[in-house]
């Protein structure tokens, strides 16, 4: 019987393999692969923003406060595929002429930037009071203070699960599949649906997926080590 | 003109007050030292004087100037003529001892980084910090990181530093080290509010002894009054206690 799957894989390899699968999947990696890069950087930049509104007490930035709060307790809560749903549905009902691919990207950014946001802040949190005191004493402003003194503290808190959040995150993106852009996972639905046998397809959908975090995994490491190194141990 | 005057001062942890009714009035390059018991409003005095919590009522001068402690930019003003040493000297954990002493002059006076550097390094000599200017914190002990935390107050140039207890959370063969460190500075003529539970020192150095307790001032005079011949019972009854020690 197993003799018979991996005969019938080998049958089909060169097939499978054609110039115009091999473009196929490629397109498919390559979408993945942007929504997974674009939401990791766009959630990067805007969750560092988010919690440091979050972090200020000027009574001027109060309501700036309580828009990052409500934006990152809602969109930490709400199911990815809803707020795929909600994106696409919100862009109709404003007759906005927007692509899958674009309704996807705009959805991946701002669940990653919610939950980066959290993190972020949460890093932030554990440099101690004493730190921001003395930043205070010494008329550094907010930002000085972040980017001198609390930023470079919290990263060994901050990056080990931003980079796991990263590698969870570049699976939910299959999710953009349900509302049809074509990527890693909508690829090997198509290709299973061509004949092709499942154990061949998702076994490459597999390998293809592992590329793309792998490497993520292994630069997140790079830069704990670089940003955050634990001296007098 | 009192170089600092403290005029019917009251603050407030939340709804509970620490401070109130306090009175004072400070000349230039005297060296003033609270005392009292644990939890009478010292270290809080120096938290508001810094701006760190703000005041309920009653006013703050420098140099006759009223000081508005909701005002960002006044904030900014005190802050830059007064210094603050901590108990836990809140050393920057991420920068090297002469980062610490240099990156508030750099960064928020804008001063030249050479010119800076070069007066960083001979406020560390001073403290006997000259050998240890690219170590971190964590690397050094609680006594030198004391001294470090001291010449970083000293480096924006102000004219008024606050020690708040700085040699409490050291090994008692510490002390002495950062004590020397501040009779160097009391010879200087520097203005200082010391916060301290070391009597003997507070004695040698101070020019005013302010005994607080319960948030209140409840006596003011020269060290040897308020040791020898304190006016108030209460007073009596703590230096008589930590006499007896």
């Amino acid at each position: 019987m197993l003799g018979q799957t991996w005969g019938q894989i080998a049958d089909e390899l060169p097939r499978f393999f054609s110039h115009y699968n091999l473009i196929f999947f490629a397109k498919a990696l390559g979408t993945t692969f942007a929504l997974s890069a674009i939401g990791c950087i766009v959630g990067f930049t805007l969750g560092f923003v988010l919690a440091a509104v979050r972090m200020t007490t000027r009574p001027a930035a109060r309501p700036l406060r309580i828009a990052a709060t409500v934006f990152i307790e809602l969109f930490r809560r709400i199911p990815f595929l809803v707020t795929l749903m909600l994106v696409f549905f919100v862009f109709q009902a404003l007759k906005a002429d927007l692509s899958m691919f674009s309704v996807a990207l705009i959805s991946v950014c701002v669940i990653a930037t919610a939950f980066i946001a959290e993190i972020v802040r949460s890093g932030l949190e554990s440099v101690h009071q004493n730190q921001w005191d003395a930043a205070l004493t010494l008329n550094f402003s907010y930002l000085q203070t972040l980017r001198l003194v609390i930023v470079p503290q919290a990263w060994k808190i901050i990056l080990p699960p931003v980079f796991g959040f990263f590698v969870l995150f570049i699976k939910d993106t299959a999710l953009a599949s349900q509302i049809g852009v074509i990527e890693l996972a909508f690829a090997g639905k198509t290709m299973n649906n061509k004949g092709f046998s499942a154990t061949l397809v998702y076994g490459t959908v597999l390998a293809l997926y592992f590329m793309l975090s792998y490497p993520l995994a292994r630069f997140g490491k790079y830069l704990e080590t670089r940003l955050a190194p634990t001296r007098n141990r | 003109m009192p170089q600092l005057e403290i005029v019917d001062l009251k603050a407030n942890y939340g709804a509970h007050t620490v401070l109130e009714r306090i009175n004072l009035s400070v000349e230039k390059g005297e060296i003033v030292s609270l005392i009292g018991p644990s939890g009478s409003g010292k270290s809080t005095l120096l938290r508001v004087l810094m701006g760190l919590l703000p005041p309920i009522s009653g006013q703050v001068r420098i140099d006759g100037q009223a000081l508005d402690y909701n005002d960002r930019a006044q904030l900014r003003r005190i802050r830059s003529q007064m210094a603050i040493v901590f108990q836990q000297y809140n050393l920057f954990q991420n920068m090297t001892v002469l980062d610490n002493v240099t990156v508030a002059p750099i960064k928020v006076k804008g001063r030249a980084r050479k010119q800076v550097e070069d007066y960083a390094v001979q406020l560390l000599e001073k403290v006997g910090m000259g050998a240890k200017l690219a170590s971190y914190p964590d690397q050094l002990s609680g006594g030198q990181q004391q001294r470090v935390a001291i010449a970083r107050a000293l480096a924006l140039q102000p004219s008024i530093v606050l020690l708040d207890e700085v040699t409490a959370a050291l090994d008692p063969e510490l002390v002495t080290e950062v004590l020397d460190t501040v009779r160097l500075l009391a010879a200087d003529g520097m203005t200082m509010f010391i916060v301290s539970h070391e009597m003997g020192f507070v004695r040698e150095v101070s020019s005013k002894v302010v005994f607080m307790d319960a948030g209140h001032v409840v006596e003011t005079g020269d060290p040897r009054q308020v040791f020898d011949q304190p006016r108030e019972a209460r007073t009596r009854e703590f230096v008589g206690k930590i006499l007896r020690h």
